[in-house]
């Protein structure tokens, strides 16, 4: 089932209230306003939506995050593109990036990556109109509005303005990724 | 540990089992058997435990060679109750005559590390271990405790034209009125560029009703994806956990597995399921 919701918070809510208090289900997966629950029975139905209802009423429910500072080194190949679409300088990209707090706003795409909402809206940049067949793991990266990490290498059609050593995903962890819908984080420099 | 020797792996040939379900959060695709009612039968026939992982071969099985005696069993695209081979003889899988998918299942499993509890290769994701290719060894799993069952009856044959039923939605609002009718009218063909990830589909376009654009949501095995093209994606196992473009409906998952045996150029249809959402 696919719960539709006003925005980010109220999904971040409501997915993190499910998974928490209905571990009956087979996966609760955010989107950017969206929760999909997925059960093995119908009858979860009810139950599911009854705690959709009261985590969104519970206003100043504290919800759980963890802030994560992720050290980053501005080297990234579409650094002064990103400098010449936005007007500023790339020294001025890099600060203006690491200004502000990020919230995960949900997974996907692949294993470990976060869509990160927030930050300077004067660096929101258009995706590149062909994406790359190779990133290389650890690249940081913006692209529609979001902000990113990728995990491991992958093809990949964001502005990439950096890399970190961080580890977003390791299999063998539990949890296997770092962020977690609803996390809060930070970029530092490296 | 008994080992098998792949003398040829074929187009693509995977390790696979029930997959790695519960993961999609952190964006992980589920993966595991496309054909899952095929790979249960083989770990039936062969006596192995329901999650024992098999060889998913497609198109054209591979050549192996068993180091020592084993049983076999062959399902999916092909099928061959238990039988025994012998060591040092050479298992030719051949080609799949109906389907796409055949599964070579082997007494006591196929023995790979698994990744987030599941031994699939995720094609996606390149989660687990790497497709078949020649010369690679595969060690052969510990001696079960179950027995083989013979005896069970082979599955009905695929049909030539599947019937793939679909519950509307979630975002059917955001197509034509018209577009679940096109659906189920088709008719469709499926393309070559299909696989693990996706059954790509081509016919009748499939119009949208506007042009906004629609922030990443959950997918889930069996959705019709529809990209800007009007021609919808049928996602398989190995799917992203999360995409932009609307579904129009989501196949049942009873006929997931007839999903995953469809061949580039075959020919299907749509039904319309209006039960309950699953």
């Amino acid at each position: 089932m696919l719960l539709e919701l006003a925005d980010n918070t109220a999904a971040v809510r409501v997915a993190r209230r499910l998974s928490a208090d209905c571990p009956e289900l087979a996966d609760v997966v955010p989107g950017h306003c969206t929760v999909l629950t997925i059960w093995a029975a119908e009858s979860q139905r009810e139950r599911v939506l009854d705690l959709a209802e009261a985590a969104l009423r519970d206003d100043d429910a504290a919800v759980v995050a963890e802030t994560h500072a992720i050290p980053v080194c501005y080297d990234g190949v579409d650094l002064h593109e990103v400098a010449e679409l936005t007007g500023l300088s790339p020294e001025e990209v890099a600060a203006r990036h690491q200004q502000s707090d990020y919230v995960v706003g949900f997974l996907g795409f692949t294993p470990g990556f976060g869509y990160l909402l927030g930050g300077d809206e004067r660096l929101h940049v258009p995706r590149r109109a062909e994406p790359r067949v190779r990133v290389p793991a650890g690249t940081v990266a913006l692209g529609g509005g979001y902000s990113g990490v990728y995990p491991r290498e992958s093809p990949g059609g964001w502005q990439l303005i950096g890399s970190t050593t961080a580890a977003l995903f390791d299999p063998a962890r539990r949890p296997p990724a770092l962020l977690s819908a609803g996390d809060r984080v930070r970029f530092v420099r490296a | 540990m008994n080992e098998i020797e792949v003398l040829a792996s074929g187009p693509l040939t995977t390790v696979q089992d029930r997959g790695r379900p519960g993961w999609a959060h952190v964006g992980v695709p589920p993966s595991g058997a496309v054909d899952p009612i095929a790979l249960a039968h083989g770990n039936r026939l062969v006596g192995n435990d329901t999650v024992a992982a098999a060889l998913e071969a497609t198109l054209i099985g591979p050549r192996l060679r068993f180091d020592a005696e084993a049983l076999v069993a062959l399902t999916g695209a092909t099928y061959r109750g238990p039988f025994v081979v012998r060591a040092g003889e050479v298992l030719e899988v051949g080609a799949c005559r109906h389907g796409v998918r055949a599964y070579v299942t082997v007494r006591g499993g196929i023995e790979v590390e698994p990744v987030l509890g599941s031994r699939s290769a995720d094609l996606l994701s390149r989660l687990g271990p790497p497709p078949l290719q020649d010369g690679d060894v595969l060690s052969i799993g510990a001696e079960p405790d179950g027995e083989p069952d013979a005896d069970l009856d082979p599955p009905p044959a695929l049909p030539v034209e599947p019937v793939l039923r679909v519950l509307p939605g979630p975002r059917d609002d955001w197509f034509d009125p018209g577009a679940l009718e096109a659906l189920v009218a088709g008719p469709w063909q499926v393309s070559l560029s299909s696989n693990r990830i996706g059954v790509r589909l081509e016919g009748p376009p499939l119009a949208r009703a506007g042009e906004k654009e629609l922030l990443s949501e959950g997918l889930v095995a069996g959705a019709l994806q529809v990209p800007p093209s009007g021609q919808p994606i049928l996602l398989l196992n190995d799917h992203p956990t999360t995409g932009g473009y609307p579904v129009l409906g989501v196949v049942l998952e009873d006929d997931l597995p007839l999903a995953g045996q469809l061949r580039p150029g075959q020919r299907l249809r749509f039904a319309v399921n209006h039960g309950s959402q699953p």
